[in-house]
Parts: structure tokens; sequence; C-alpha cells
């Protein structure tokens, strides 16, 4: 066996000029729950394993500061080759030329395989690509439900906006719940904007106006968009939802009746109440439930100087097989249907199907422009004053100051005005 | 203190006894919260949660165990953040001391053109807050040259991420501190320096052998500045450390929330990061107390 | 009694010297020269547009400043409209009111006073910046009777002969070495409006089920609870620098009050405090300007909220900074707020100065 070795030893030496050892491809990632770092750890194995020109080998940056590092080291050039990002911060780094298009690198096939949110794209090219999604819903016990009398809300037939806030208050009523709706009131971050501004667009109107991209006023805050502020404020008003809860325990623990949050959640409450767990579309302002789409994606950076190798291992993650493998390890829907078809789960009889037909019909974007983090800023601030007693229209307005500040300072982003007047 | 009389004898235990109750109310006001987060790093989760409303939030649960700290150091870097945070501390700690200690000797009592203004200067940088000043200090930093040796060669890298160096230089010299050398050399009688002069001793024997022994509060305290600040960098190595290599124990706490849901192993962690930074101030208080009783200086 | 005349050798004074002004220098004092350099131009952290020089344009959107008086809304009869809980009289939305007057262009409400129906209001260009230094004034006026009062007293009772001091001044010390997201998590926890430990303790109390307010969602308590929070962390600190003023009083001085009579509170005002003169000083001012620095605590446990009631100065200015990505603003800010602070430094050392001289 020794002899064996040394051998090939020799023989790798001789033929190492004809055949180099892997090139070296750097990731960084954002850290984040074991399930996932374990199934990404995986996916680099198998990939670096699968054949002999590349390796990758990856760096897990704290998910909190992730935005702040990324940043401190993109100002002094010090980037990988593959940066994770958070899919609505990817036209803000295509922009500022970090990470470069996608679109001669990657086969169409695999891409065009994907669903909506497996895409980030800018100004009409593909920036980055992802595996997997989470969708928001209403989680609930059907057993509860049916205590209350309340039907179970279906995606033909989802629950209205009015008929949503009289369920919460029968259920405050009743005196079983001290708090009938969990928001994750002690999230801070991208949370306002990937779970609330879906119910602006299932109003009707958006954050920003996506023919120009540069018009805000009129949209952010419309009536419907105040109205649905004014929405989100009487939850906590009436005390329907708590402002700052200890923990994001209250449904698991029959604290609360509903628990509006991502799917990733969806493991664990099946696992813990079988099949008496019901997953229900969010509300209907009025357009239909709409949802945040796409979560965290890959990219390739300006400065790599193997974007082929990076390319290759981008478009191994997003083959059917790999995405359908990432779903297995970490129960999050898998963004193509050929993958989705090789999961047990969300295949087309599968019992977590639901999550993706809800990531199929309701799933909507956040808005494509390099103003997105400044969008996203001003709304979650407009939303917490909001819950702390401020008038939605006056808040609204404010966030939409100052995100057309912003938009000024930033001369457009490298939108142009259509019409007159458009960004001062 | 020679009251010897019994009744004064009674009275001196009486007060004792109140004193040491209200320390003691005070005592459990101060360490609540260490206590919650020691007590709950021995709890599983479901015990923190439900004890959270009562009083045995503060008591340890019957099925106490250290389960919470096996899975820290399993599922972190925890003991490589714990080395990297003291090889970070120590040299801030020493180097501190030193660097700043002589800087305040030369204003205190050196003579020379500049030292009032100097002086005004560095109290003046004491205003300044870290955050000020850390985008322009992140891209000088990135510029800034460092040698290394690659292939038994000395080389010059550009910018100083991902290191040691980087967490350790920029905070040796900390205006506080010179402050307070300053504001304690400046209350060291002369007459020792000028005995030591009449023997030709120079600025340095007086500085090593007079000022410096005579100073064991201010060193102490100066240590324990200097060493908490370097213990608790949290917003500088999120910015210039993007690796597990450098990375010390603050950053490694947010990385850890990020990475688990169990409240308890949370406990745990800060608990390891916390237990022992006391334990060295407990050391050095003893050197704190001792070094200020033999002073004799003051007074 | 000055030490010998002339001046010593320039190599000597450098080689004391040197090292920490160098150190300075590169660290310290040129980075705030290229913030300084920042304030006068858009840079920001990552855009593919160039600088701009843009002169002082900064300045005026931090400082401008502005006065108008509003009317309510009134309904086709002239009547008032009344808001939603019929609590008063319903104003128009701030951009309604820019409409009507073109010069506010820029500007958003930062106070108001209402007087009689109608509405005065200060407008500003950064209405956040008035409200964070108000916020961060308040901060240390909390703050500072609060950790100093608490410091001389544990140090006074640490300094008592009595067993086992040792062991408190560990645990008094405590909170000092715990860090800042650690102390933050375990406080926030206690702090909960819900099931919080303060809360419940005030129930207890005052055996009220309702008793206990929202601390951190509350805008008029959310400071103080912050205030609450950094006093218990400095507190330990600042009771080791009085402990060391404590212990160089010369007991003979103790002995002389003894003997002329005087009991323990004349002990404290006439020998102590005399003596504590200097320490008190010290700690004052390094406490007010720690206070002045106030970011870590409101990052983490409240974000500047809520209504902005806890954003501070550095928070504001970081915010911009690094999270809005406007560097010129952000160094604008902090530019601003330092000279501020250097000012009232320079005014308290002259009215230290003075009180010593009477």
């Amino acid at each position: 066996m020794k002899r064996a070795s040394i051998i090939l030893a020799a023989m790798l030496l001789l033929a190492a000029p004809a055949m180099a050892a892997p090139v070296e491809i750097t990731l960084w990632r954002h850290d984040t729950g074991d399930l996932e770092m374990t199934a990404g750890k995986a996916a680099v194995e198998r990939f670096n394993h699968a054949q002999s020109r590349w390796k990758v080998t990856v760096e897990a940056i704290p998910q909190g500061s992730y935005t702040e590092s990324i940043t401190a080291a993109s100002l002094v050039g010090q980037l990988p080759c593959i940066i994770a990002m958070d899919q609505p911060t990817v036209p803000n780094f295509a922009w500022t030329g970090h990470v470069r298009p996608l679109d001669g690198l990657l086969p169409a096939d695999a891409v065009a395989g994907l669903l909506e949110g497996g895409r980030g794209t800018f100004n009409g090219h593909l920036y980055s690509v992802g595996q997997l999604d989470v969708v928001l819903a209403l989680f609930a016990r059907r057993s509860q439900l049916s205590a209350l009398g309340v039907r179970v809300a279906t995606i033909e037939q989802p629950y209205s906006a009015a008929e949503f806030h009289d369920i919460l208050l029968r259920a405050k009523r009743s005196g079983r719940f001290r708090f009938p709706l969990d928001v994750n009131g002690a999230f801070k971050g991208e949370w306002y904007s990937y779970a609330f501004s879906p119910w602006l667009q299932s109003a009707g109107t958006d954050l920003v106006d996506r023919a120009s991209y540069l018009r805000v006023d009129g949209v952010l805050n419309s009536a419907a968009a105040v109205s649905v502020g004014r929405y989100y404020g009487r939850l906590f008003k009436d005390k329907l939802a708590e402002r700052r809860p200890a923990d994001d325990k209250a449904f698991e623990q029959g604290r609360s009746l509903i628990h509006y949050t991502g799917s990733w959640k969806a493991r664990e409450y099946s696992e813990r109440f079988g099949a008496d767990l019901v997953a229900m579309p969010p509300p209907d302002f009025g357009h239909g439930p709409r949802i945040g789409a796409a979560s965290w994606q890959w990219g390739i950076t300006r400065t790599c100087r193997q974007p082929e190798g990076a390319a290759a291992f981008l478009a191994y993650l997003i083959s059917p097989a790999e995405i359908a493998a990432a779903s297995r390890a970490t129960g999050l829907v898998p963004l193509s249907v050929e993958g989705a078809a090789l999961t047990e789960h969300y295949r087309p009889d599968g019992d977590w199907r639901i999550y993706f037909e809800f990531a199929r019909r309701y799933a909507v974007s956040r808005p494509a422009t390099p103003a997105y983090p400044a969008l996203s800023s001003a709304f979650e601030k407009a939303m917490a004053d909001i819950r702390s007693g401020k008038d939605a229209a006056e808040a609204l307005d404010e966030a939409v100051d100052a995100i057309e500040h912003n938009i000024a300072r930033n001369n457009g982003y490298g939108f142009t005005a259509r019409k007159p007047g458009g960004g001062s | 203190m020679n009251r010897l009389s019994p009744n004064r004898g009674a009275r001196r235990l009486l007060r004792d006894a109140a004193l040491l109750l209200a320390m003691s109310a005070l005592g459990i006001v101060f360490v609540a919260p260490l206590l919650f987060m020691v007590i709950s790093s021995l709890k599983s989760d479901a015990a923190i949660f439900a004890n959270l409303n009562s009083w045995s939030a503060y008591l340890p649960s019957s099925d106490w165990s250290l389960r919470n700290y096996s899975a820290v150091f399993e599922k972190s870097e925890l003991p490589a953040f714990l080395l990297n945070s003291s090889l970070i501390a120590a040299p801030i700690v020493v180097g501190g001391v030193l660097v700043n200690s002589m800087l305040a000797f030369s204003i205190a009592r050196m003579r020379w053109r500049g030292r009032q203004p100097v002086l005004a200067l560095v109290v003046a940088m004491v205003i300044v807050p870290f955050e000020v000043i850390a985008i322009p200090l992140l891209s000088l930093v990135a510029r800034l040259p460092w040698p290394g040796i690659e292939h038994g060669q000395l080389v010059m890298h550009t910018g100083w991420f991902n290191s040691l160096h980087v967490q350790v230089i920029p905070f040796l010299a900390n205006a506080f501190c010179v402050f307070l050398f300053y504001q304690f050399f400046r209350d060291i009688p002369p007459e020792l320096d000028e005995a030591a002069k009449m023997d030709g001793a120079g600025p340095w024997t007086i500085y090593a052998r007079i000022i410096m022994p005579n100073s064991g509060p201010v060193i102490a305290t100066a240590a324990i500045v200097l060493f908490i600040s370097a213990w608790n960098q949290y917003l500088w190595p999120i910015m210039v450390i993007q690796g597990q290599a450098f990375r010390p124990v603050q950053p490694g706490i947010q990385q850890f929330f990020g990475r688990t849901n169990s409240w308890g192993q949370i406990m745990a962690y800060a608990s390891v990061i916390t237990l022992p930074v006391l334990a060295v101030f407990l050391l050095f208080q003893r050197q704190f107390v001792a070094s200020v009783a033999g002073s004799g200086v003051k007074g | 009694m000055k030490p010998t005349l002339g001046q010593d050798s320039r190599r000597s004074v450098a080689l004391f010297a040197a090292p920490a002004l160098l150190l300075f220098v590169l660290f310290v004092a040129l980075p705030m020269l290229l913030a300084a350099g920042a304030t006068l131009t858009n840079h920001r952290l990552m855009s593919p547009e160039p600088t701009r020089y843009i002169g002082l344009d900064n300045y005026r959107r931090l400082l401008a400043l502005d006065l108008v008086v509003i009317e309510p809304l009134r309904d086709a009869r002239g009547a008032l409209v009344r808001d939603e809980e019929g609590a008063g009289p319903r104003y128009p939305t701030w951009r309604q009111v820019r409409q009507q007057h073109p010069q506010l262009e820029g500007y958003r409400a930062a106070f108001h006073l209402d007087a009689g129906s109608s509405r005065i209001v200060l407008a500003a260009s950064d209405p956040l910046f008035y409200r964070s230094l108000i916020n961060t004034f308040l901060f240390a006026a909390l703050v500072l009777p609060l950790q100093c009062g608490a410091a001389l007293g544990l140090a006074l009772l640490v300094n008592q002969k009595i067993r086992g001091r040792i062991f408190f001044r560990t645990v008094y010390f405590a909170p000092v070495v715990t860090s800042m997201v650690v102390a933050s998590i375990v406080w926030a926890f206690m702090l909960n409006t819900d099931r919080g430990m303060l809360n419940e303790l005030l129930r207890g109390l005052l055996h009220d089920p309702n008793a206990g307010p929202d601390w951190l969602g509350d805008s008029h308590y959310a400071l103080p609870a912050i205030a609450l929070m950094s006093a218990w962390q400095g507190a330990g600190f600042q009771m080791l620098v009085f402990l060391a003023g404590l212990q160089s009083i010369s007991p003979e001085l103790y002995e002389a009050a003894t003997l002329m009579g005087a009991n323990a509170w004349q002990r404290f005002v006439h020998v102590t405090l005399p003596g504590l003169r200097n320490t008190i000083i010290f700690v004052l001012v390094s406490t007010t300007l720690l206070a002045f620095g106030l970011f870590t605590q409101v990052d983490v446990m409240t974000s500047g909220g809520p209504l902005d009631s806890t954003s501070t100065v550095v928070y504001h200015a970081v915010r911009s900074g690094f999270k809005e990505q406007d560097v010129g603003y952000g160094s604008t800010i902090t530019l601003v707020f330092f000279l501020i602070v250097l000012a009232l430094s320079v005014l308290q050392r002259m009215l230290v100065a003075k009180g010593a001289s009477k």
C-alpha cells in the first residue's frame, strides 16, 4: 500500500506541470444556522471532489455584521471570488461595480429553470443565483382555530385583511391568548421590508414605482399604503401583537394563535405539531396575498481572477440535484421545479408542497434598485415609528422624504427620469 | 482605632452587620444580571423560560448540567477566539502602560517647549469616540505596509487587514491613560527627583527607579482600562477581520448568535468570556490594594 | 518647587514622548483630519461616482433651522377636524405643510409646541441631529448623578474595614468587565414589559397586575432605562477611582476631626469631601465625556428608537456614515459634535479654575 502511494505521488509529481494543482477559489458567506452551514460545507466538498481543476474554500462571517464586513473589505479591494449576498442588495453591489454580470458565464438553461426567487437581476443583467428560498406564511394549529370557530384559510380562499383582524380580536376576547399574533417584533433589519412590503403590494401599491425606480411620492405614501400602515399600527394598539417579545417561542408555547413568519420554522413546527399544523397564505389586502421572494444568493466579484472557476461552482449549485440536496438538508424551499421534484417534501405530492406553491404564486421580488438598502432602512424606521404610536401618514411621509433625499444624493442611481421632475 | 470598651464593641458589631446588609443588598443589584447569565448557562432552554417570571431564574434548576458549555466549545471556535483576544490584550496592556506613562512623564517631569499645548491636545483627544475615526482609520490601515517573510525573504505587504497587529497598534496610545498618569505623576513630590538628580541620575533612571515603582495604583488602573477596552473591541474587528483566524471574542459572540437559537448556549458563551476577566481583576486587585497601602506617597 | 532649571535634552524628551505622540498622530489625529476633509465633500462609502467637493453643503444640511406656525385642518363648515382617537385637532401632514410654505423645502419638523389650536413648529433640515443632541445631553444629565453617586457610595462602603470587602469590590466591579453585547441582552431580558424581572418586581410590590411600563418601547422610559443600565455598568470603575482617592486621605485628619467632636456626617462633609475634591472633578469630567460617546447600548438595544428618543449624536453619525453610507455627512456630524464638546470642556475647565481660585 505504501509502495503504491509512493508511485502515485511520483506520478503526480511528474504530471504536475501538465496537471496543475487545483486553483483555489475563495468564497465568503454569512454565518447562519447549523443546518445551512453543514449543507453548504457538504456542497463545497462534493464540488471539490467532483472535479480537480478548482478548489473552493469557505470563510464564514457573522451574519449580524455581514454587510459591514463586506463593505469594509470592498473599500480596500479585498473581496474574494464568490460572495453571498442577500438578494435585494444585489443591485447595489452591481451598481458599485463589485460584482460582475453572470450572463455569459452560466448555462442559460440552468438559469431558466430557476423560479423568480432564484435570480438577482439589475438593469436587465443577471448578477446572482440562489438555491433556496423562504416563504412567508401564517402558521396556526387546526385544533385551536376550530376551538374558536375560525375557518382555515387556503390558497383558493385566503383571509382578507378585515377578516384577519376580526379573527385576532375574537382570539383576544376569548382570553386564551395574551397576544394572538406573533409578528417577530424582536427582529431587526431586513425583516420589516421582507415581511411587510408585500402587504403594500397586496394593497396595490409598493415601496417605489418600478417603472422608473425614481418615484416614491404617491407610491409609498399613497392612500393604500397609509391604510396598510394604519392596519399595522392597530395590531399593536389593540394589543393583538406584542411590540417587544422576549423570544420567538410564543406560538410554540401556545401563547399566540398565529405566527407570521418564514418557512424556516416549517420543519420545527411540523415536528412539534404534526398534522395539527397548518400553513396559511398571508392576509389579502385587495390584490391577492403577496410574499417576499429571494433569500441569500451567490455572485462573482469583479476582482475575481478565475471567473470560470467561480462560474463552474455556481452552475453546480443550481443543478437540480444540488438544489434538491440543499433542500433536503435544510428543509427550505427549492427554487426550481426539477429540484423540487427530487425532494420528498416539495415534490408535487409532498407534505410541504404548499410552501413551493406559495413561492410560485405569491412571490414578488423586492425592488431591484441600488437604492434598496435606503428603501429598506427608511421603511423599517417608518414601521418602528408606527409601532410606537406615530401616525402612519406622517411616518410614511418621512420615509418618502428620506428616500427621495437619498436618491437625489446619488443622482438617481443611474436611472434617468422619463418625465420631468423625477428626483431633485 | 483604640475604642475597646464593651459598649463600643457591641455598637461596632451592630454597625458592621448593618453595613454588611447594605453591601449585600447593593451587591445583589449589581450582580443580578450576571448571576442570571451564569445560572441560565447551566439550565436547559425550557427551564430558562419556565423560570423567567420568578425568583428561580436566579437559582439553578434541578437538572443543571454543563451541556451548554460543551455545545459552545463544539460549535464555535471559542478557544481560538479566547486566544486571539488574549494575544491582543496583553501587548495592549504592557505596551500601553509603557508608552502612555512615558509621554505623561515627559509632560509632568521634563521641561520642554510645547509641553502645555501637547497636554491640551491629548486631553482633547479623550473626547473623540472611536466610531468617529473608524472609517478614515480603515482606509489608512488598508494602505500601511507591514513586513513579512516569504520564501526566506523580507517582503512588504500592503494593508494590515486580517492580522493581530491591526487590532493592537492603533490602540496602544490612549489619551485617557496619559491623562491618568499625568495627574498621578504630578502629585508625586519632586523632592524624590531632586535627591536622585543630585546623585547624577538621568531621566530614564528617575522614570524607572522612582516614578514608576511609586505608581502602583495608577498602573493598575491604566492596565484595567486598557485591558477592558481591548477585550471589548467590537466594531473594529468587524471591519478589519474577515476570517476566523484572527477573530477575537466579541464578534465571536455575534457569530454565535447567528448560529444558535439556544439562550442557554448563548449564556454559556457569555459566561466564558466574562468570568476569566473577573478572575484577572481579582488578581490585579490585590496588587492594587497592596501598592496603595504600601506607597505612603500621598498624605 | 520646580525641577532643575533649563530644559531637558531634546533627545531624552523625544525618547519619552515620541512613541505615544507618533501613535496619536497616525491613528487619531490623521483620521480626524481626513474626516474633517470629508466634511467638505459628498464622499460616499461605496459608489461608482467620483467624490465631489461641495463646500459647506453638509453643514447647511446639518444645522439649518426655521420656524413656522401651522393651522389645524378645518372641514367645510370651519370646525376643527379631530384625529382618530378624538384626542386633539388634526393637522396637515408635513408634506402638505411644505406645499403651502415652499421655503421649507428639504426641512422636517423637529419640535413643536401647541398654542391654543395652532401649532408652532421648529423645522430643521436634519431634525434627528437636534433631537440626538438633546438626547445626548439628557442622557449625560441622567447618568452623571446616578453613576457618580453610586460610585461614591460604593467606594465609601467598600472602604470600611469590614470582612469580605474585597469580595464586594469584585462584585461591584463585575458589570464593568461584562461585554456590552452580553449586558444588553441580559438587560433586555430583564426589562421586558411582559415577563421581565423588573416589571415582575414592580407588579409584586404594587399588587397591580398591569403595573410596569414598557421600558424599551415607550419613548418616555427608554432613555432612562439605558441611563440606568449605563450607570450600572460604569459605577464599578469610578468606584475604584474614588477608592484610590479615599485611601489617600490621611487617617490623622479623621482622628483629629473625631477628637474635635465631629460625628460621621460632619466628618464626611469636612474631611472626606474636601480631600476628594480633585477625584470628584476627575470622575465627573470623565463620566461626562464617556456619556457623550454613547453608542453601543443604543445600537444593540433600541436602534435609536422608539420615536428617536434614544438616538444619540454618535449613533446618528454612525448610521449616516456607515449604514446609509454617506461618509461626508457622517463626518460632518461628528466634527460639529466634537467642537461642541470641546467648547463645553473648555467652559468646564474655566469654571473649575475659577472655583479653585476662590
